[in-house]
């Protein structure tokens, strides 16, 4: 061959697939056979950067130069501009890593995410993987969970409980099985990180989870992933599959006496198998009803057995931790919130994407900086941060810190870093209402505070919002609030009144228009 | 394009029988049956109550708890509206009234061609690009009505071609 392989990179992550990713590459690949030129196609995960999405990468000597959104109309004019030698053309951003929205953030779980071929063993391991199992396969449980404690991980699902001392109560439970369960129910709106690591770098989940086994002794675990996101099932079960070949999972892992099983099971459309005891209900085959704590699923979980229940984002933490270190992690951050998170910028924002940084980030920096503002070009009016369980925030709070702390002291929260923009023209009185009503349509039913509550809610705001006898019915709707979050069995119905309060709290105006304004719209 | 095979007892038992092996079997068992039938159906109920011992009431309670089992076959495809809160926030609802005059039907019912059935979802985690739209699986992301239109449009055409 005389003329050099080019290698052009175009992500199959669903995100970039819904806005044509299939039909770019195809486009590539048609006219790249039109014109006689030998070119490899790499179909890699995102780099998160989903308003330029199809983002299409060219390899060239000074590295990975971006085009984006390309899409399959615009393939020929940037072969013509000849993009394969990183030409300029109006599509055209440069070397990807220097994108500002890219080249600000602190990669360490997403490091390799949108770079690597995701079910590619041997390029996993060109960029570091596997580094941490392989530390940790000579490690003691004992020190491999001092190590995750040290670090000062804390569960990224949302309620930020410190990982190290999960998995010691799991190591110090005498069993004859346990397991490590993944909760990959990643249901909240706003949230797309755990969907987009999955179908990104596969096997660093696998790596993950194989660490967390062999910390506690555990030789079966399950992935539970929602039945919404169809590729990260796929892309999993294959990642899975090649685990297998090269002995990263079975029976003798890497020739040591270690073993761990892994399976991925589906969900069936039920937010509350968010939950860790619902999702462990449903793994056992049953309604995703919540469990009664105690007994911690750490001691009896899944079959009645001590088990590890760690979001996507938690385990895959764990690699890089055991990579290089627990200080080398724990120096990221502020306060007792350690290491980064991905915060996930979604709605109505001109830049959505994943921005992973160190806690301490203000809202400001990632709506402003990163996300440029609303798309639609109208002011933030609110945001709501950790998921439709999470406060809605006013501009005056978009100083805060991300920091578990200091977000818990003005009665809202981090959670899984979600983070969903809304111009001025978003009417909170019927996003209190829509809190009420979704808990009503996922409530799974088991106690009345919610199960019930979450349906008066919604009857209650719906007399708010006809102006009908408003001071009365927000004084009810206060003590309604009040019942669910000290009688609710767990988060669902616990939390449900806190967009519902902040809401209230924070954009009091729109609860207490009169009758006649209401009737006049 | 939806599961269409009608229903055979005996297919059925072969579907089950293939999932026997997992623990917890339920759930793989009721995906693999949608996946052949399309629904759920009321005789498969029995024949999983006696497969894992279990009441009929306990695995009607199962099917009815998830809202992804259906009892009834769908349209030949099913399209799924995200009704959260980052889809809501670029106007989701708009979306949803044009997608429910195109098509005439409501959520959980499906068009009198049998083409669709409509469903709302909580999030398909695609919250950067909303509004999201799924149609079998197949996700799109940014969705107006004018490319809700074309979406419809190409769907059927690529069935006519097939």
């Amino acid at each position: 061959m005389s003329e050099p392989l080019h290698t052009v990179y175009v992500p199959r992550d669903a995100a970039a697939l819904s806005v044509g990713a299939d039909e770019t590459a195809a486009a590539i690949r048609a006219e790249a056979t039109k014109r006689g030129i030998p070119l490899r196609i790499v179909r890699n995960g995102s780099r998160g950067m989903l308003w330029l999405e199809t983002l299409v990468e060219v390899e060239t000597p000074e590295g990975r130069v971006a085009y984006g959104p390309v899409m399959a109309e615009d393939v020929a004019g940037l072969f013509d501009a000849g993009f394969l030698e990183g030409a300029d053309h109006a599509l055209a951003h440069g070397l990807t890593e220097k994108i500002p929205y890219f080249a600000k953030q602190e990669r360490l779980t997403f490091a390799r995410c949108g770079i690597i071929d995701p079910l590619s063993v041997e390029d996993y391991r060109l960029h570091g993987g596997f580094r941490g199992l392989e530390r940790a396969l000579a490690m003691t449980p004992a020190e491999i969970v001092t190590e995750v404690t040290d670090s000062g991980l804390r569960g990224r699902g949302g309620a930020g409980f410190p990982t190290g001392i999960k998995w010691n109560t799991v190591l110090n439970a005498k069993a004859d099985q346990k397991y490590i369960c993944c909760n990959a129910d990643e249901g909240d709106s706003g949230t797309f990180a755990d969907r987009m690591i999955m179908e990104g770098d596969p096997f660093c989940l696998i790596e993950g989870m194989t660490i967390a086994a062999i910390a506690v002794g555990a030789t079966e675990g399950y992935i539970y992933i929602r039945s919404e996101y169809p590729h990260a099932v796929a892309t999993m079960r294959e990642a899975i599959r090649l685990a297998y070949d090269e002995k990263w999972l079975g029976d003798e892992i890497h020739g040591t006496g270690h073993r761990f099983h892994l399976d991925v099971r589906v969900g069936a459309g039920a937010y509350i198998c968010g939950e860790e005891t619902s999702m462990l209900e449903s793994l056992e085959g049953k309604r995703g009803t919540v469990r009664a704590k105690p007994p911690l699923p750490a001691l009896e979980g899944l079959f009645g057995k001590p088990t590890v229940v760690n979001n996507v984002l938690s385990l895959t933490s764990v690699p890089i931790i055991l990579d290089k270190g627990a200080d080398y992690y724990r120096d990221f951050g502020v306060g007792r919130s350690r290491g980064t998170l991905a915060f996930q910028l979604a709605g109505n924002i001109r830049h959505g994407g994943i921005v992973e940084k160190a806690f301490g980030v203000t809202l400001h920096e990632l709506l402003y900086e990163f996300g440029g503002g609303t798309i639609t070009g109208r002011p933030i009016r609110a945001v709501q941060a950790g998921g439709p369980l999470g406060a809605y925030l006013p501009p005056s709070l978009f100083d805060l810190p991300k920091d578990y702390e200091a977000f818990a002291a003005v009665e809202a929260m981090v959670g899984h870093g979600g983070i969903v923009v809304f111009d001025d023209s978003v009417d909170m009185a019927r996003q209190a209402r829509f809190a009420m009503e979704f808990c009503a349509a996922e409530s799974c039913g088991k106690c009345t505070p919610c199960r019930i509550g979450a349906v008066r809610g919604v009857e209650v705001m719906d007399r708010i919002i006809a102006g009908e006898r408003v001071a009365a019915n927000i004084t009810l709707l206060n003590d309604l609030c009040e019942v669910m979050t000290d009688g609710s069995l767990c988060a669902m119905g616990g939390m449900t009144p806190i967009p519902v309060r902040s809401a209230l709290k924070h954009f009091p105006e729109d609860f207490t228009r009169s009758p006649a304004a209401v009737a006049a719209e | 394009m939806n599961a269409r095979s009608p229903w055979s007892a005996e297919r059925a038992t072969a579907v089950i029988a293939a999932n026997r092996h997992l623990r917890g079997a339920l759930l793989p068992m009721l995906h693999a049956l949608q996946e052949e039938f399309g629904c759920i159906d009321e005789e498969a109920i029995p024949l999983l109550a006696r497969e894992l011992n279990l009441s009929r009431a306990d695995v009607h309670g199962v099917v009815s708890f998830y809202h992804e089992f259906r009892r009834s076959r769908p349209g030949r495809h099913t399209i799924k509206v995200c009704r959260a809160e980052a889809c809501q926030s670029m106007n989701a609802d708009g979306l949803i009234d044009h997608i429910r005059r195109r098509l005439k039907v409501d959520f959980h019912e499906t068009t009198a061609d049998d083409a669709f059935s409509l469903e709302p979802v909580f999030c398909l985690g695609n919250c950067a690009l909303a509004p999201a739209v799924m149609v079998d699986e197949t996700l799109h992301g940014r969705v107006s009505p004018a490319r809700f239109d074309a979406i419809a449009a190409s769907t059927l055409a690529t069935e006519a071609a097939r």
